[in-house]
């Protein structure tokens, strides 16, 4: 099948995915539908991953040898494909954390330590969204808590938006931090973040975004986001786990004082004081994951080799015809935008009278990999009155086939459990 | 591959889920607790009345998959109206049959409908669906301040 918007060499890209031949031990080929929560790696990642494990590998900027030169320069050299890949003003400007929740912590932590603008007192306020991951939840009440600031959040609409109507009242000159998410993992809301962004500088405020589902899917300008700390994850965008990233305008990160002490992120030590060194490396104290940031920088290139355009369409070819296929199902309901120009490639929904947990298992007993929960958005779920959905979700190697399967998985599921 | 499903989705559970006994809050009750599941998301509201030493009432508010549902409709079912002691015993075999990952042959005098979920315990991550409601309804037991001391620590 030929539809608009389709990567043009999908079965080229597919056989990039070593993963997807796998057959299940039921005997099922793996029609994987959960790349939300952690996308499939191509050969070249993993290549790229070994052959520095088995040639190249040593510490980095503290081996005073040849293997130690090609480390670092292997891993500098992945700051330089994510900062380009991201469209980051400077290279400085990005670092490698664990994953986008360390990299969320970071800034909510540095924040409660801050002094002189960035400050975070009584009286001021954060600002988030209904539709935020927990891991952009709590750092925040953390925060607040700590600090005794206020925490303040944009609700939802009934159709999955962010309910922008009291935005005036709710970004004030009491904001210090506004920090959304940019693609909802629940909902797939591509949200507003230029427009919310404007508002929030013309306070004052910064701007956090995770763009955990963002990067994965989207053509990515950090500048154009409006965003003034921006975060995601490596496992999301081909690459491995363990490696995630942070980036920050300059002014904004130098402000901010260090969040691990340690190896690295010093200048000079002496026994009573220690002066720092400058970003990125001022918060990446320790043996960062060398090998990690390595595969993400092979992901990045991957990722651009094929094009950021060219995935954003396909990735909306699949969702407009997965919507499609689901409306055809007698009691599933979505949750989220119905519309595949507003919304990025996670599905979740509700099927009438089956729970999540079953239909995922009788997915999974037909090969059919989706994610049953609440997808760490408790609270998106509260407001829509369920407790937990089904979730699927595509990416760059899923094909209109593997809907169908999902589609045809899901009749099976109504069937078994009676309900035609 | 529905040999497997029909292993872990017995006709046994698939009637409790449906039709689940003993279901909704009910008064008088000695202890309430509030389990849930943080992968899922799976909660339970249980009450438990004890009287003399022996289990008089088992009510709950659940939300939650087929798997656990039907646990607490059957757990319900089995523990009301039996000693402590012996609801604790049964407690037990459950949670020997649930964690033995498919090896333990149930005993049907102790378990009766209790054994359709023997074939849960070959998924891994349905033990804690099938669970949930029995820790919940141990804890409550326990808090009531009706177990034997010999009890308290298992």
């Amino acid at each position: 099948m030929m539809m608009e918007g389709l990567l043009p060499e999908l079965d080229v890209i597919r056989k990039d995915f070593p993963i997807l031949e796998r057959v299940l031990d039921n005997g099922q080929s793996l029609v994987y539908l959960d790349s939300a929560n952690t996308s499939q790696k191509p050969q070249v990642v993993i290549d790229t991953m070994v052959d520095h494990l088995e040639h190249h590998n040593a510490n980095i900027s503290r081996a005073m040898h040849q293997l130690g030169a090609e480390s670092t320069e292997a891993f500098e050299g992945a700051r330089d494909k994510v900062t380009a890949f991201i469209g980051a003003p400077s290279r400085d400007e990005v670092i490698f954390t664990k994953n986008a929740t360390e990299s969320l912590n970071l800034v909510a932590n540095t924040l409660a330590w801050a002094t002189g603008d960035l400050a975070i007192g009584a009286g001021d306020e954060i600002v988030i969204t209904e539709m935020e991951h927990h891991s952009n939840i709590v750092p925040w009440q953390l925060l607040t808590q700590r600090k005794g600031a206020t925490l303040k959040w944009f609700g939802l609409t009934e159709d999955g938006h962010l309910d922008l109507s009291n935005i005036e009242e709710l970004i004030n000159e009491r904001t210090k931090v506004v920090s959304l998410t940019w693609v909802s993992n629940m909902l797939g809301t591509i949200n507003p973040v230029a427009e919310i962004a404007r508002r929030a500088h013309e306070v004052g405020a910064i701007v956090v975004l995770d763009a955990s589902q963002a990067v994965p899917q989207l053509p990515v300008d950090v500048t154009a986001s409006g965003a003034d700390l921006l975060v995601f994850t490596g496992h999301k965008v081909v690459g491995p786990t363990g490696i995630g990233v942070l980036w920050g305008k300059r002014a904004v990160l130098e402000a901010l004082p260090p969040f691990h002490g340690g190896g690295e992120m010093i200048e000079t030590v002496r026994m009573d004081i220690s002066t720092y060194a400058g970003i990125p490396h001022k918060f990446e104290a320790g043996t960062p994951p060398i090998i990690e940031a390595i595969g993400l920088g092979a992901a990045v290139d991957y990722l651009a080799h094929v094009g950021m355009e060219a995935i954003h369409a396909h990735e909306r070819a699949i969702t407009a015809y997965a919507l499609e296929g689901l409306a055809t199902l007698p009691g599933l309901r979505v949750l989220g935008p119905l519309d595949a120009l507003q919304r990025g490639g996670a599905i979740s929904f509700e099927l009438d009278g089956v729970h999540p947990h079953d239909i995922a298992q009788v997915l999974d007993s037909r090969g059919v990999a989706v994610r049953a929960g609440h997808h760490c958005a408790k609270p998106a779920h509260a407001r829509f009155g369920v407790q937990s959905s089904t979730r699927m979700s595509s990416y760059l190697y899923t094909t209109p086939a593997e809907i169908d399967a999902l589609v045809e998985g899901l009749e099976y599921t109504r069937s078994y459990f009676k309900l035609s | 591959m529905s040999q497997d499903l029909d292993a872990l989705y017995q006709e046994i559970i698939l009637d409790h889920y449906k039709h689940p006994l003993h279901a909704g809050l009910r008064e008088p009750f000695g202890a309430e607790v509030h389990h849930v599941n943080p992968t899922c998301g799976d909660e339970v509201t249980l009450r438990v009345q004890v009287d003399d030493g022996v289990v008089t009432d088992v009510s709950y508010d659940a939300m939650g998959c087929s798997i656990s549902q039907a646990s607490t409709s059957v757990m319900a079912d089995l523990v009301i109206g039996k000693p402590v002691a012996e609801a604790m015993d049964i407690h037990q075999a459950f949670l020997t049959l649930m964690q033995g990952k498919g090896t333990v042959v149930p005993d049907e005098d102790v378990l009766e409908d209790g054994i359709a979920f023997a074939g849960v315990a070959k998924f891994p991550a349905r033990v804690k669906c099938a669970l949930l409601s029995w820790m919940a309804w141990k804890d409550a037991t326990t808090q009531s301040g009706s177990v034997e001391p010999a009890h308290k620590e298992i």
